[in-house]
């Protein structure tokens, strides 16, 4: 670049109209029926979108507004007319004329199905949505049995082999908590590989790639390299995996030791909402206060600044005003 | 990218491992797309992916290391825990089962100790289908060190995989044992396997090789996609999708485009792509040149499976000297046309032969299918749109540029056109590769294949391998069509045919294949991934007689997670983990009270 073209301090900037964004690109409209009635969603729009525009709550596992969909989980699956499999609605786009059904029976098969896939090989007992969603898909995961022996360490498992079912019980990924560190815990015993903490730690979020899904199959789980300490991880403490988790798999250690203790109590909880001061971002928190402690930090997903996510600072600093 | 890494430290053996794979310097777009490479470097020079190997590659690809571990641990040939150099992996899969695979792991575990203990240095493995299902059964060794040793076992006896686990070469059956109709008139796709030298491009040009391709560049590529939509040709790998359509369809696209050869054959039963591979390399490259002319794709990927040391071995070298002598590189034959190939070698994951996973895989992720759409000719390798075909599908358009479409079309049904390569194991009189027009009913075919095998007495079918179904005597006058297959609720799927004679246990034949799946599963989808498991699980309560509830009671449970899994999974794995379970439910008596 040459100096020429560089400005002269002592010129001001010369005014003029201030510059105004350009209108928003008009978006086509797309005509879709779903479970019947008409309905118009801008192109692009998923058919999660599309359904609730009109009230229907499909249920999410894996989807969360401010992650990439992954279509993993498979419980948003809609019934789309002339497509042989049925189509997860958080990721598939409204296509014109498409004609959608989210309540067909083979819709609340596949649905009660994946709800007792997993609750019969995950501990689902902090999962307060994931439990209303067993109820009004009648899932009754003891269909399959009772569970099997705990795997061993799921972390050394080879891929592509397994045991033989003992006696024909159902497998679980039962393993020992995950306590490396002084912020927070890791349940894998309650992981739905969701992919969600992947995402967030990654190009969603925080950048900083210190998981991955590691292992195949069954004994897919969530891992550092070579299932390392986070201590001896990329992790940065951001929480922002925490924040993303749908089960409680990842979990404050303050509210783990209070949940193991029997103290956590959510009906003497408060939250406030405040904004963050420790930098000048300006990001707003979320405080979960339970006997004038703190004990949990979140941001508002639909907060323009945070999408949801802080930093260890925001998210885990704040032991100083409980010691006050 | 910022990266972290542990302080785990590379050793001097691993680092020279790791660079000895070259990477270009203008692969900015594709670096990671070398993880997979590396991770066989490492493999096979060093026995296992060390963290400190890890991290060394980690950086050279700037991939984040838990990323890399990921992809490591994804895959069967690969171990990120130090195990012994020598590695002997044990077909116990479908058709091996049927023919003593079970005495030769009773053997191994006797000499070795159980499944994966270490004995001097050696240790052993169960593995699926290894594709060298008519010299059953099988076994792959790997010995790694500087001189990295491998080969497959055909025909394998404790003896010869012991002498193999030292590194020592053991003498495999000639390609010509693989092709019963050897010099038959009429063959096409298998006219040169074990007529020429597979490694001789002269031998190839002798017996009308590249004569194709010539013909391709002088009537352009408009001329030769249109032939190849009237030829009708659909896709050999099991998705029977039309292949026309496809070029067509990707005509407009953006470019770069790139085209992808299927060579992971991976279904239990198959073999057919590596009888090609091996007997007639030269022909993947000029298939591979007409349809990447065709499409205008310039570069190419070659994916193998990590099972097939021979016909890698024979690709590589065909490669080379389609290179030197100007069949592939910036200016083809002088006609301006530019096309390359890279050959990927797979590890160990019948996954990877879905086309979405084999392209996560190809860039050196996990591989983990892709939801579709988009479709891979719009958003597939690298973000760019592109072709993926089966080895035997494109062995096809040779003689589609040469016969002309509709000659092509003449022959099989209306439907499904040309010939097929089918490949015969199990309980049959002379196993092997056999090449018929479409139409040739199932009855025919075993005639051909001398007839049902073992103790003569036909108790049932498989076709299309473990994704595919069971069909019973009562079956044999289906016309072995995609058609013809499906009316009989049944599906021609990669062409397995695999009989099963009245002496063998159907139950223990069901127990692997749902075994073979929930190993196989990426792992990705809840249905997929829980559900195989819980399918293995009912069929092992019915196998040992102690059903949950009563024996309707665990077939209604099967039965649903089966549409689950049908209804919800991401890829075709997870759609067809049940399909060979149900047909034989439905079809044959097993788990029926016996009396």
């Amino acid at each position: 670049m040459s100096t020429q073209n560089a400005p002269d301090m002592k010129t001001p900037v010369p005014r003029g109209p201030l510059p105004i964004l350009p209108p928003p690109r008009p978006r086509r409209m797309v005509e879709i029926s779903i479970d019947g009635k008409a309905v118009s969603v801008p192109e692009g729009s998923t058919l999660l979108q599309a359904a609730r525009s009109i009230g229907i709550d499909t249920p999410t596992l894996c989807f969360l507004e401010n992650l990439t969909p992954v279509n993993v989980c498979r419980i948003c699956v809609v019934e789309v007319e002339g497509s042989r499999m049925l189509v997860p609605a958080c990721s598939r786009q409204a296509e014109p004329g498409m004609v959608v059904k989210t309540d067909s029976e083979r819709v609340r098969l596949s649905r009660r199905l994946v709800l007792e896939l997993l609750a019969s090989s995950v501990d689902v007992s902090t999962a307060p949505q994931f439990q209303e969603y067993m109820k009004r898909y009648g899932a009754q995961p003891e269909r399959f049995g009772d569970a099997a022996r705990p795997a061993g360490n799921r972390d050394a498992a080879q891929p592509g082999h397994h045991h033989a079912p003992e006696n024909g019980n159902a497998a679980t990924v039962a393993q020992p908590v995950k306590i490396d560190n002084d912020l927070y815990v890791r349940d894998y015993g309650k992981c739905i590989l969701c992919y969600k903490c992947v995402e967030a730690c990654g190009v969603d979020a925080q950048n900083t790639f210190a998981i991955a899904v590691a292992g195949r199959g069954f004994t897919a789980r969530i891992s550092t390299e070579y299932d390392a300490p986070l201590t001896d991880s990329a992790c940065v403490y951001c929480g922002n995996c925490i924040g993303v988790c749908p089960t409680g798999a990842l979990m404050f250690k303050s509210e783990y030791v209070m949940r193991r203790a029997g103290t956590w109590d959510e009906s003497k909880q408060t939250r406030a909402d405040t904004i963050c001061p420790y930098c000048g971002v300006g990001c707003t928190l979320t405080l979960q206060v339970q006997d004038e402690k703190i004990v949990k930090v979140t941001s508002p997903l639909d907060q323009q600044i945070t999408n949801g996510h802080l930093c260890i600072k925001g998210r885990f600093g704040w032991e100083w005003v409980n010691k006050k | 990218m910022d990266l972290h890494f542990t302080d785990a430290e590379v050793t001097a053996d691993e680092k020279a491992a790791v660079d000895g794979v070259s990477i270009p310097a203008n692969a900015n777009g594709t670096r990671r797309s070398y993880l997979l490479p590396i991770l066989h470097a490492l493999q096979n020079h060093i026995g296992w992916i060390s963290p400190g190997a890890l991290n060394y590659a980690s950086r050279a690809l700037d991939v984040p290391p838990a990323e890399a571990f990921g992809v490591a641990d994804f895959y069967g040939l690969f171990s990120t825990r130090p195990q012994p150099p020598a590695v002997a992996h044990i077909c116990d899969d479908i058709a091996c089962k049927a023919k003593g695979a079970e005495k030769l792991c009773s053997e191994l575990e006797k000499s070795h100790g159980p499944e994966g203990s270490s004995k001097d240095g050696e240790t052993w493995r169960r593995s699926p289908c290894l594709g060298l299902c008519e010299h059953a059964p099988a076994a792959l060794v790997h010995s790694a060190g500087k001189q990295h040793f491998e080969q497959s076992l055909a025909s394998a006896k404790t003896e010869s995989i012991r002498t193999a686990l030292q590194g020592t070469a053991v003498p495999q059956p000639a390609l010509a044992a693989s092709v019963p109709q050897l010099g038959q008139p009429g063959l096409k796709l298998l006219r040169r396997i074990a007529q020429i030298n597979p490694e001789s491009l002269d031998d190839y040009r002798a017996t009308g090789g590249f004569v194709a391709l010539r013909r391709a560049f002088a009537i352009g590529p408009g001329a030769v996609v249109r032939e190849v939509v009237e030829s009708k040709l659909v896709g050999r790998g099991g998705a029977a999708f039309p292949c026309g359509q496809k070029w067509t369809s990707i005509l407009t696209a953006a470019r770069p485009r790139y085209l992808v050869c299927n060579a992971d054959e991976s279904e239990p039963g198959t073999f057919k792509d590596r009888v090609l591979m091996e007997g007639d390399p030269y022909a993947v490259i000029e298939s591979m040149i007409i349809a990447a002319f065709a499409t205008g794709c310039e570069q190419g990927y070659l994916y193998i499976r990590g099972e097939y040391p021979l016909a890698r071995r024979r690709l590589e070298h065909a490669i080379r000297e389609c290179r030197i002598r100007s069949f592939l590189g910036d200016n083809i034959l002088g006609h301006g046309v530019r096309f390359d190939i890279e050959l990927r070698v797979g590890a160990g994951a019948y996954i990877c032969g879905e086309e979405t996973a084999m392209l996560n895989s190809i860039e050196g992720h996990r591989g983990e299918p892709r939801n579709k759409p988009p479709f891979p000719t719009q958003v597939g390798l690298f973000g760019q749109p592109t072709i993926i075909q089966n080895v035997e599908t494109l062995l096809n358009v040779p003689y589609i540029i040469m016969e002309g479409g509709k000659a092509f079309a003449a022959v099989g049904t209306e439907r499904s056109t040309g010939t097929k390569l089918f490949c015969l194991s199990g309980h049959v009189a002379k196993p092997g590769v056999y090449e018929v027009p479409f139409g040739t009913t199932l009855r025919q075919l075993l005639n051909l294949a001398g007839g049902v095998g073992g103790s003569g007495k036909l108790q049932a079918v498989l076709i299309g391998g473990a994704a595919g179904a069971f069909l019973g005597s009562k079956d044999l006058d289906t016309p072995l069509t995609f058609e013809g297959t499906r009316a009989a609720g049944a599906t021609l799927g990669s062409a397995v045919v695999m009989p099963f004679d009245d002496t063998v246990d159907l139950r223990q034949i069901l127990l692997r294949i749902a075994s073979f799946f929930r190993d196989e599963s990426c792992g990705q989808c809840v249905p997929c991934r829980v559900g195989t498991v819980r399918q293995e699980e009912i069929l092992h309560r019915l196998a040992a007689g102690k059903p949950l509830g009563s024996r309707p009671n665990e077939l209604v449970l099967l039965k649903e997670v089966g549409q689950a899994m049908r209804d919800a999974s991401i890829c075709g794995l997870g759609q067809t983990a049940s399909s060979a379970i149900e047909s034989a439910l439905a079809r044959l008596p097993v788990f029926e009270d016996k009396r």
